[in-house]
């Protein structure tokens, strides 16, 4: 395809969606779409000579010709694979939302065990509700003008989730949102869009789980046959996630599509006075992953975690984009990412920290530690440092290593397996990450994740003879 | 049938010849001891027993009661019944130390076809072991090995041997760095472990840890032969006149 004709398939999914869009009366927001359109129009897709995208290239992305993912019946919900994926109990969420192929679906949602002052709702039913409200934030800090895809997403801003957190108060459990997209006979593309404004002093935790139908499964998997039959899919989500002074919000992206995923996530944050946010991201899905975290810590005193692991196996790429603005004075940033690569997964970590003129006494520090489990499997990390102002401390520092052959040993000269000893290996290194969530039920979510996936990895389960099946881990004392 | 029979053992490291033809025999109930200077081959001896597969052999047999020990994994031997007692315990972060004791003690059981053994069980035994070993259980809340002293760690080696209760023990240098305090810790942790039922073949460069776990026969290992075995007066022998005596003589047996 032409990168005229890519554009113009574009343009018709724009005007197709203009006409049905959800708060199409709203001017304000008519004027967001087509800004961003006619942005998107004019940058197009980023290319490997683009240093912000030097590693991956999304050239896969820009040839396919991708339409909205349909609506979705409640009479074909089983067939999207919803119970597989809805795994976690009720008690455990303070909140559910289900997003069906980027539309809110109603049906098992449920907002009831919200304390008073919180609202979690659908993006398109507060554009009819509350759109003055939405105009506040909607769109004033993910950038159309940096990012093609952020541009993209705000073109074809449909529905997402909205969570505001009213000042002072406190959500205990997590509010959990899930968006699945179902398997179709062509390429079909979400541009999911989230607003999460947590206001003085309250706090809350956020988990976007994004999956895809059919689930990913161990022998397909290997064998490549996961999703015979089945098209790609896009999901292009933007999440504006604005934390007012002295707010504690945690955020986390799980991201478990199949291998014909393309997901290209961004989570911008606005942190105010004494802000603390903690952004965890887990990747294990997907083909061609992009993750952009985007803090802003914007009001004196912020502080910012920003924790992620990503699990790549076979030919997946998986991209973790970070860049910590450092805005105000006396701000705090800790990152650290853990990643697992075999077979020929391509890693990317790009940590970049800018630390404006008037943001003195920041302290910035950045760890990337990496795993490589196979001779074809690689990794590009690189630290991006732009400082401006004087006083400052600012660290960073990446690591890339094999499985220690001394660990292994020491643990099989006990009688554990190697395949075993190489999984609670790779688990230790993985709970780096997950010993850093500080919500119990997102945890335990991950933990069960993170061990599923490491069963896809080769290396891992590459079966000796004498072979023990999967246990269950559990700590005593 | 004897537990461990060695005939002829040679084993290659990186191309060079570190054992040259080592012949042992422990029975269930026997204490050996392995002693030699630096180099002469006793750690290769030790970790060939527990399997490290860097270690090349290219002549000789083992045997654990009457199987092929060269055969096995690591893990298989482990579950046979072998176990080493590191020079230098591993430290591993992420995994707690009692996590993994119990997976390794319910990884052998399985092996041996017994049913796994639950928290409530595992916890009452663990800490009777623990007491043995004057050990402090924060440790054990701790990742392997992860901050602990040197005396630590050679204690909970003796720790994990207690739990899994092996029917050859070998100690790599358990003395090694361990001040009195410790090392009669350690040894008083390894006589309560002595059966008739286990064989502990216990390698050491000072004789002094022999005046605490009293061997009953003592080899003398010189440039990866078995140059002298003897009875543990042997051991006074070579802390009087030191191993340039028994260098000669294995000068000698080669001339």
């Amino acid at each position: 395809m032409t990168a005229v004709a890519q554009l113009e398939s574009w343009l018709e999914n724009f005007t197709e969606a203009e006409r049905s869009v959800p708060g199409r009366a709203l001017p304000w927001l008519k004027k967001l779409r087509e800004d961003a359109f006619a942005r998107f129009c004019d940058v197009g897709f980023p290319t490997t000579k683009d240093e912000d995208w030097r590693f991956t290239n999304v050239s896969a992305i820009a040839r396919t010709q991708f339409r909205a993912a349909p609506a979705y019946e409640k009479s074909r919900l089983a067939e999207s694979g919803f119970g597989v994926f809805n795994g976690g109990a009720d008690a455990a969420r303070s909140a559910f939302l289900l997003f069906i192929n980027g539309r809110f679906a109603q049906f098992f949602s449920h907002t009831e065990n919200l304390p008073k002052g919180v609202t979690v709702a659908s993006l398109a039913e507060l554009m009819e509700r509350e759109p003055a409200t939405l105009e506040q934030h909607l769109g004033r800090y993910a950038s159309q003008e940096r990012d093609a895809f952020v541009a993209l997403n705000t073109a074809f801003l449909a529905d997402g989730a909205y969570v505001h957190v009213a000042r002072g108060v406190v959500v205990e459990q997590p509010i959990y949102l899930l968006y699945i997209s179902t398997q179709e006979d062509a390429p079909t593309v979400t541009h999911p869009r989230n607003l999460i404004v947590a206001e003085d002093g309250s706090q809350v935790a956020v988990v976007e789980d994004y999956v895809s139908h059919p689930i990913r499964d161990e022998a397909a998997d290997k064998g490549g046959a996961a999703i015979e039959g089945g098209a790609a899919i896009f999901s292009n989500a933007v999440t504006e996630l604005v934390a007012g002074e002295n707010a504690h919000v945690q955020h986390y992206l799980i991201e478990r599509e199949h291998l014909k995923a393309f997901n290209i996530s961004t989570l911008r944050i606005e942190q105010g006075r004494s802000a603390n946010v903690a952004s965890h991201s887990v990747l294990l899905g997907g083909g061609l992953v992009r993750n952009n975290v985007h803090p802003v810590l914007a009001g004196e005193g912020g502080e910012c975690l920003i924790n992620g692991l990503f699990l790549g196996t076979g030919r997946q790429h998986l991209d973790n984009y970070m860049h910590v603005e450092h805005a105000a004075p006396h701000c705090g940033s800790r990152q650290f990412y853990n990643g697992i690569l075999d077979g020929q997964a391509h890693g990317v970590f790009h940590g970049r920290i800018v630390v404006h003129k008037d943001a003195q006494k920041t302290d910035a520090k950045q760890t990337n530690r990496n795993l490589l489990l196979s001779d074809d499997a690689q990794i590009d990390t690189k630290p991006q440092l732009e400082i401006y102002a004087d006083d400052v401390k600012c660290t960073h520092g990446a690591t890339i290593g094999q499985i220690e052959e001394n660990a292994l040993f020491y643990l099989q000269s006990r009688g554990i397996s190697e395949s075993e000893a190489r999984k609670l290996l790779l688990m230790a290194f993985a709970e780096e990450c997950v010993d850093r969530m500080h919500s119990t039920a997102a945890r335990e979510l991950v933990v069960g994740l993170i061990r599923r996936h490491l069963l896809f990895m080769e290396s891992v389960s590459a079966p000796a003879k004498g072979e023990v099946e999967e246990r269950v881990m559990e700590e005593v004392g | 049938m004897s537990l461990l029979e060695i005939r002829n053992l040679h084993v290659n490291v990186d191309g060079n010849e570190i054992l040259k033809g080592i012949d042992l025999t422990v029975n269930a109930g026997e204490v050996h001891s392995i002693m030699g200077p630096n180099g002469s081959g006793k750690s290769t001896l030790a970790q060939v027993l527990a399997r490290r597969d860097a270690y090349n052999v290219t002549e000789g047999t083992v045997t654990l009661d009457g199987k092929d020990l060269l055969e096995m994994k690591p893990e298989e031997a482990a579950c046979e019944g072998v176990f080493l007692a590191f020079q230098y315990p591993v430290e591993i972060p992420g995994i707690g130390n009692t996590y993994f004791l119990r997976s390794a003690l319910n990884a052998q059981r399985r092996y041996r076809g017994l049913d796994e053994m639950d928290a409530m069980d595992f916890l009452p035994m663990f800490r009777e072991k623990l007491a043995l070993l004057e050990m402090d259980d924060k440790l054990m809340s701790r990742s392997l090995n992860e901050g602990f002293s040197g005396g630590e760690k050679k204690r909970n080696e003796i720790l994990q041997m207690a739990v899994l209760e092996p029917k050859l023990a070998i100690l790599d240098e358990t003395d090694s760095g361990l001040d009195i305090d410790a090392l009669r810790i350690v040894a008083h942790g390894v006589n309560s472990l002595r059966s008739p039922e286990r064989a502990m073949v216990v390698v050491t460069h000072y004789q002094r840890l022999l005046d605490y776990i009293v061997p009953d026969y003592v080899h003398v290992l010189v440039d990866g032969r078995i140059v002298r075995s003897g009875g543990k007066e042997l051991a006074l022998e070579l802390e009087e006149k030191g191993y340039g005596w028994t260098e000669k003589e294995a000068v000698g047996a080669r001339g």
